[in-house]
């Protein structure tokens, strides 16, 4: 049989990064729609890196970056105690950057294809920003939410290179599903990684059908 | 009363484009801005509700400053008192009709306000429907009930009867003008429908290439003429001179017609000439 602690710390990855990211990703959407200054498409930019940068470069830099031989790794560890690398919070904020975009960019095209009228009848009614984000943006691009909120689930799942390069292969700590399969098929237990690769096969395609038949409701709902 | 002279540099179709404009509107009036198509009508309306900010001038309401260049200040939409309704009416979908008008209301304030203007716009059957089950004119009413249940200083209305049918149109004319008196509103409608605007308004401001380059009663506008439609109406009186007074959708418009009539006959008016 298989061990179920690797299932286990990858729902629990996913789900803590889905719901970091998307208390980050909603007021940054909301501020990146619009008008773009230079500052703007350069946040632009980075946001969408993860989508073209290969895993292992995003993996390299962080190591580097947490590693307590640099200065930010040394810093964390001399003020906070806290050792990032091979560790799930290391983990968790790689992943983080790692899924930015499978967030952002859903609800930010969300809130751009709504009518800019809406924002500004809102802001004539005396509501605030924050009002106007919450009552009426956000409510009026459900499926976007939705599809951010599952594709970041999803890709977390599926995160192999930088949960590679971050985490390494510590049990309990940083062996998620993808990094098991890896390790069950280099030993040779076929068996064990063929479980590991249906679980997560059954988990995407449930995942993606809930996200499909709950947005084909919400297009039908819309006139009842 | 309300001042504002307001300049503003605008990007249109025709490349860049000085908007400078001043007026003073009385308390209760109906005005109307006229113009062409990119004339700055639609900035102006942005620019006092506070969606756009002017490169200089100011704005007064009722002795309040809500922006002057000199002295940087700026009020936020927000806090402007102002009801505005858009060309696409801007309702939010993910609410009611009854919801749309609430949602203007602050916590506390009571409802009932609701209710009424539900009834003044014969939406009370349709108050639970969603929005996109409406048609374009019910729309135009939620949105127009929206923009007052606020009760706001200035009423900015942006073409909002452009894209009704002729008969909805005419209905809509009717409540707007309705709203208008019961309520004591400010209102300023821009429109390019002479129609619409000798129907509605008390003062015509007339905009041509950034400028304002009259203010005028309807009827004097209309007999000016920049102005495509017919009127049709009803003589009231003519004097011996032959100066008549037309009763045209309940307001009246002062024409010279010549000896050629009589009182109570009906007539086209076309802009100086009468049929």
């Amino acid at each position: 049989m298989i061990e179920l602690a690797p299932l286990w710390l990858t729902l629990k990855l996913a789900l803590s990064t889905t719901l970091i990211l998307f208390i980050i990703a909603v007021p940054l959407a909301n501020w990146l729609t619009g008008d773009k200054g230079v500052f703007k498409v350069v946040v632009q930019t980075i946001v969408s890196m993860p989508l073209v940068l290969p895993p292992t470069v995003i993996g390299f830099y962080l190591l580097l970056a947490f590693s307590p031989a640099n200065w930010f790794g040394h810093w964390l560890e001399q003020w906070f105690n806290i050792r990032l690398v091979f560790s799930f919070s290391g983990l968790l904020i790689a992943s983080v950057i790692y899924s930015f975009p499978f967030m952002v960019h859903p609800i930010q095209s969300g809130l751009s294809s709504l009518s800019p009228s809406l924002k500004e009848a809102s802001y004539s009614l005396g509501k605030t920003k924050w009002q106007t984000l919450s009552k009426v943006l956000l409510p009026n691009i459900k499926p976007s939410l939705l599809t951010g909120i599952v594709l970041t689930f999803a890709h977390t799942v599926g995160e192999f290179g930088v949960v590679l390069m971050i985490g390494g292969n510590v049990p309990n700590k940083t062996r998620t599903a993808s990094i098991a399969i890896y390790d069950e098929v280099d030993a040779l237990h076929y068996h064990s990684a063929n479980i590991y690769a249906g679980i997560l096969l059954a988990l995407s395609f449930a995942i993606l059908l809930l996200l499909y038949s709950f947005n084909r409701k919400m297009q039908q709902a819309r006139f009842y | 009363m309300i001042e504002f002279s307001l300049q503003k540099n605008l990007h249109t179709a025709e490349g860049e484009m000085q908007l400078h404009v001043t007026a003073k509107i009385e308390r209760g009036q109906f005005v109307s801005l006229y113009g062409a198509s990119g004339a700055g009508k639609t900035s102006i309306l942005r620019m006092l509700a506070g969606f756009m900010k002017p490169d200089n001038g100011y704005i007064k309401v009722d002795h309040t400053e809500w922006y002057n260049g000199l002295l940087k200040n700026y009020l936020e939409p927000q806090q402007r008192r102002i009801g505005f309704v858009f060309q696409d009416y801007a309702l939010f979908p993910n609410m009611n009709v009854r919801e749309n008008l609430l949602f203007a209301l602050g916590k506390n304030e009571p409802t009932n306000i609701v209710d009424e203007l539900l009834d003044v716009t014969g939406l009370t059957n349709l108050a639970a429907r969603k929005i996109q089950a409406l048609s374009g004119g019910q729309q135009q009413r939620v949105a127009l009930a929206r923009a007052i249940a606020k009760k706001p200083a200035i009423l900015l209305l942006d073409e909002p009867l452009s894209a009704i049918d002729s008969v909805m149109r005419a209905q809509l004319q009717d409540t707007l003008r309705e709203i208008h008196k019961r309520y004591a509103l400010t209102t300023i409608l821009v429109s390019h429908n002479t129609d619409e605007i000798i129907k509605l308004s008390d003062v015509v401001i007339q905009l041509e290439q950034g400028r304002f380059t009259r203010q005028t009663t309807p009827a004097d506008f209309f007999r000016n003429g920049n102005d495509t439609g017919t009127l049709t109406g009803n003589i009231v009186s003519i004097d011996d001179n032959g100066n008549a007074v037309v009763l045209i959708d309940n307001r009246l418009l002062h024409i010279n017609i010549g000896g050629k009539f009589n009182v109570n006959d009906k007539v086209k008016i076309k802009a100086n000439e009468i049929m």
